[in-house]
C-alpha cells in the first residue's frame, strides 16, 4: 500500500461540468414544495382567468334585456336596431301584460319594460334607475320613433326613408391598412406579458436566491476547487431556465387547452400555438439575459437578506417594462412609445411579447429585437462571468459593483 | 520520474497594502503526512485555498509531481475547506455522490464511494437526512466525507480537527494515517499542536505569511537551544550562575531549569550541581512543539 495507487482519470468536459450543476438544480427544485405550488398556482390562474374572461366578454350573452307589452311590440325591432348604432346589444323579450312585466323588472330579469309610445315619448319601467347606456339607446330610439311619426305625418314612408339613411355612408380609402386589433388577441398580449414577467421575477430571482444559498452556506468554495466559476454559473443559470421552461410550457398549453375548451378563444390552432411559440421564445430570451445578471448580482451579496437590495437595479428594469407594457398596450396597442421600448433588449422581454400576441408587429421590428437582445447576452455573460469570478469568493460585506468589475 | 508530491513554490499574495503570503515554500512528500501551523492570520488558510486553485496567487508556483497544478489535476486534490460549507436543504448521500461526480467520477462509483464514506465515518444511519439537520459534530464527519469521496490522490484539510468530539478525533486522526500510508500526501492546519506532534511526519510554521519553521519535529527542536532540568535539593539559590554560557532560567522547589548557550557544557553544569549534594535528576528537556512555536513565534517578533 505504499506505492501510490495508479491516478484515476478525472479528465471532465466543460460540459459535463455544466451538465451536472444544471442537473443538480433541475433535480433539487423539481422536488422542491416553493415549485411544484408556484405552478400549480400558475396553472390555476390562468384556467381561472380564461374563464372569467369568457364570462365577462359574455359569449353571446346582451348588455341589457328589455320587456316588451304587446301594445309595444313594433317597437322591439327598432329598440335592436337603436341599440346596434350604439354597440349595444339589447335583448328584447315579450310579456304578456304591464303588471308582469313590472314583476320581472322588480325581481331583476329585466334591465327595463317598455310599454309604449305616446306624443313622441316612450314609456319606460325601470326598478330604480336606468343604466346610462341603455338610455341613450332609449334616446335614440325614441327620436326615431318621433321621426317616424312625422314623416308619416308629412305623407312619406318611414322604411324608405331609413333605407335612404342606412344606405349613406362614408367611403373611407386608408392609405394605410391598419390593423385590426380584436378583444381575443387584447387578452393574449396580457396573459402573455403577466407569464412573461411573473416567470422573470420567479426565476430570474431564484437563480440570484441560488447564488447567495452557495455563498452562505460556504459550499461555493468546495465546488470552486473542482470546477471554475463560469461552469458553476451556467449550470445553474441552465438549470433553473430548464425548470423555468418546463413550468411556461405547461402554462402555455394548459392556457391554450383551456380557453379553446371553454370558447374564451376561437383563435385558429396555428394562431394559438404562435403565440406559445412567441411566449417561449420570448421567456428564453428574456430569462437567459436578465438570469446572468441576477447571477453576478446574487454574487456580490452574502446574506439571502441582501439579495432583494443587491437585484433591485435589473427587478426595476423588468418591473418597468412589463407596467409600460400592460398599461399601455392594452388601451393603445400602436402606442409609440411602447413600440421603442419593445426593441430596446431591456425592455424587450417584457414588451414585445404583449406586442407579438396582439399582432400586428412588422417583422423587421420583431427581428430586430431578438437580434439585439441576442447580441447583447454574450456581453452580458462576459460581464457576469467577471463580476461572479471575482465576487463570489467574497464573503461579508456587500461587494461594491466596481470592485468586483474591477478586480482581477 | 520526480515523485508525486505536492510542492508549494515561493508562493506570494498581497490584498491592497496587506501581504498575506510572502514567498511561502514547502513541499509535502508522498505518504507524508505535514503539520501547518501558525497563528490566526499567518496565512495558512490563504496557502491552502491558492493551491486549490479557489484564490490566485500575485506569484509563485504550485507543483503535483512536478508539474504545474492544473483544473484538472486539482481534481485529485481532496479539500477542507476553512468555512466549512455543503449545501444544507441536500441529503448526505446526494450530497456526496453529487460532489464525487463534479470530481470526476463516474455516477456508479460515486454512489458506492459516497455510501463508503459514509460508513466509514459513522454517518451512514443520516444518509438521507438534510444536512442542515444534522449535528454539528455530524456535519464536520460528513465534511470530511466530502473531501475523501473522490479518492483524492492528494489531502489538503484545514482545521480538519476543530470542532470533533474526541472520537470523531480519533476516527479521523487514523483516516489521515491511513491515507498517508497508501501514498497520498496529507497537509493539515491545526492549533492542536499536541494532536500535530504526535500525527504529524513534518510540520512547518507559519509567520506573517512567511514559514519560519519546516521539519520534523525532532529537527526543530535541533534548532532551538538545549534545556536541562537539575533536581539538587541542597544547592543554594545561585548555585549555575557562574556557570559559562549557561543561563538560569528558573527554580522551581529543589529543580533548576538552565538553558545552555553557545559552547556550554553540559557535564559541567552536572558536576557543579554534584558538588552541592545529591543530585537526584539530571535531564535534558524536550520541548514540545507548543513550546517550539511559542519560542519561533516570539523570537520572529522580537525580530
Amino acid at each position: 500500500m505504499s506505492t501510490p495507487v495508479s491516478t484515476p482519470d478525472v479528465r471532465m468536459g466543460s460540459l459535463s461540468a455544466v451538465g451536472l450543476v444544471a442537473s443538480r438544480e433541475i433535480g433539487t427544485r423539481f422536488r422542491s414544495k416553493a415549485y411544484r405550488v408556484s405552478t400549480a398556482v400558475m396553472l390555476l390562474l390562468i384556467v381561472v382567468a380564461t374563464i372569467v374572461v369568457k364570462f365577462f366578454s359574455g359569449g353571446g350573452g346582451a348588455d341589457a334585456t328589455v320587456g316588451v307589452v304587446p301594445a309595444a311590440s313594433s317597437l322591439a325591432a327598432p329598440l335592436a336596431a337603436s341599440g346596434k348604432t350604439l354597440d349595444q346589444k339589447i335583448a328584447t323579450s315579450s310579456v304578456p301584460d304591464e303588471v308582469a312585466g313590472r314583476a320581472k323588472v322588480a325581481d331583476g330579469s329585466l334591465d327595463a319594460l317598455l310599454t309604449g309610445a305616446a306624443d313622441g315619448k316612450l314609456q319606460v319601467v325601470v326598478k330604480k334607475d336606468i343604466n346610462g347606456k341603455l338610455k341613450n339607446v332609449l334616446n335614440v330610439l325614441a327620436g326615431q320613433v318621433a321621426l317616424d311619426q312625422q314623416i308619416t305625418g308629412l305623407g312619406g314612408d318611414p322604411a324608405k326613408v331609413g333605407a335612404a339613411i342606412a344606405g349613406a355612408t362614408v367611403a373611407v380609402s386608408p392609405m394605410e391598412k391598419p390593423y385590426e386589433y380584436d378583444g381575443q388577441q387584447l387578452f393574449l398580449g396580457i396573459v402573455t406579458g403577466i407569464l412573461i414577467y411573473l416567470s422573470l421575477m420567479i426565476n430570474g430571482q431564484s437563480v440570484a436566491q441560488g447564488v447567495v444559498e452557495e455563498k452562505t452556506s460556504r459550499v461555493v468554495e468546495l465546488l470552486l476547487s473542482t470546477i471554475k466559476p463560469w461552469q458553476l454559473m451556467a449550470g445553474k443559470v441552465l438549470g433553473i431556465g430548464t425548470v423555468g421552461l418546463v413550468q411556461m410550457l405547461l402554462i402555455g398549453v394548459v392556457g391554450v387547452v383551456s380557453a379553446r375548451a371553454t370558447g374564451t378563444l376561437d383563435l385558429s390552432v396555428s394562431a394559438a400555438v404562435g403565440t406559445v411559440v412567441w411566449l417561449i421564445v420570448w421567456y428564453l430570451l428574456g430569462f437567459f439575459m436578465y438570469a446572468i445578471v441576477f447571477a453576478a448580482l446574487g454574487a456580490l451579496v452574502s446574506r439571502q437578506e441582501d439579495v432583494g437590495g443587491a437585484t433591485m437595479p435589473a427587478l426595476m428594469l423588468v418591473i418597468a417594462g412589463y407596467l409600460v407594457g400592460i398599461s399601455v398596450l392594452p388601451s393603445d396597442p400602436s402606442n409609440s412609445f411602447a413600440e421603442v421600448l419593445s426593441i430596446i433588449p431591456v425592455f424587450a422581454p417584457t414588451v414585445m411579447p404583449i406586442r407579438l400576441a396582439m399582432g400586428g408587429v412588422p417583422v423587421w421590428e420583431a427581428v430586430l429585437s431578438i437580434a439585439l437582445v441576442i447580441a447583447l447576452i454574450p456581453a452580458l455573460i462576459w460581464l457576469a462571468a467577471r463580476i461572479y469570478r471575482n465576487a463570489v469568493m467574497r464573503t461579508g460585506a456587500k461587494v461594491k459593483l466596481r470592485d468586483a468589475l474591477r478586480a482581477a | 520520474m520526480r515523485e508525486p508530491g505536492l510542492e508549494i513554490d515561493a508562493i506570494s499574495k498581497r490584498y491592497g497594502d496587506v501581504v498575506a503570503l510572502r514567498e511561502m515554500t514547502f513541499s509535502v512528500r508522498p505518504g507524508e503526512l505535514f503539520g501547518f501551523v501558525g497563528s490566526n492570520g499567518a496565512g495558512k488558510t490563504t496557502t491552502m485555498r491558492i493551491a486549490l486553485g479557489v484564490l490566485s496567487a500575485d506569484s509563485g508556483a504550485v507543483r503535483w509531481a512536478g508539474e504545474p497544478v492544473t483544473h484538472e489535476t486539482r481534481r485529485h486534490i481532496g479539500y477542507m475547506p476553512e468555512e466549512r460549507g455543503l449545501y444544507p436543504k441536500m441529503k448526505v448521500a446526494e450530497q456526496l455522490t453529487y460532489l464525487a461526480r463534479l470530481h470526476g467520477m463516474s455516477a456508479v462509483d460515486a454512489r458506492a464511494s459516497a455510501a463508503r464514506w459514509a460508513e466509514r465515518l459513522g454517518v451512514a444511519a443520516r444518509r438521507d437526512d438534510e444536512v442542515q439537520k444534522l449535528s454539528l459534530g455530524n456535519q464536520q464527519r460528513v465534511q470530511l466525507a466530502a473531501a475523501l469521496v473522490h479518492e483524492p490522490r492528494i489531502l489538503v484539510l484545514d482545521e480538519p480537527f476543530s470542532g470533533l468530539d474526541p472520537v470523531a478525533v480519533d476516527v479521523m486522526s487514523q483516516v489521515l494515517s491511513e491515507k498517508a500510508a497508501e501514498g497520498v500526501p496529507v497537509v493539515f492546519s491545526s492549533h492542536q499542536l499536541d494532536l500535530v506532534e504526535r500525527l504529524c511526519d513534518r510540520v512547518g510554521i507559519v509567520r506573517s505569511g512567511q514559514m519560519v519553521a519546516d521539519g520534523t519535529v525532532a529537527e526543530l527542536r535541533a534548532g532551538g537551544a538545549v534545556r536541562l532540568l537539575v533536581d539538587a535539593p541542597e544547592a543554594p539559590d545561585g548555585w549555575a550562575d557562574a556557570l559559562p554560557g549557561v543561563k538560569v532560567l528558573g527554580r522551581e522547589g529543589t529543580v533548576t531549569e538552565v538553558e545552555l548557550g553557545e559552547g556550554a557544557d553540559d557535564q559541567a553544569v552536572l558536576r557543579a550541581a554534584l558538588a552541592t549534594g545529591p543530585v537526584r535528576e539530571f535531564a535534558r528537556k524536550q520541548p514540545s512543539l507548543t513550546e517550539l512555536f511559542r519560542s519561533v513565534v516570539t523570537q520572529e517578533v522580537a525580530a
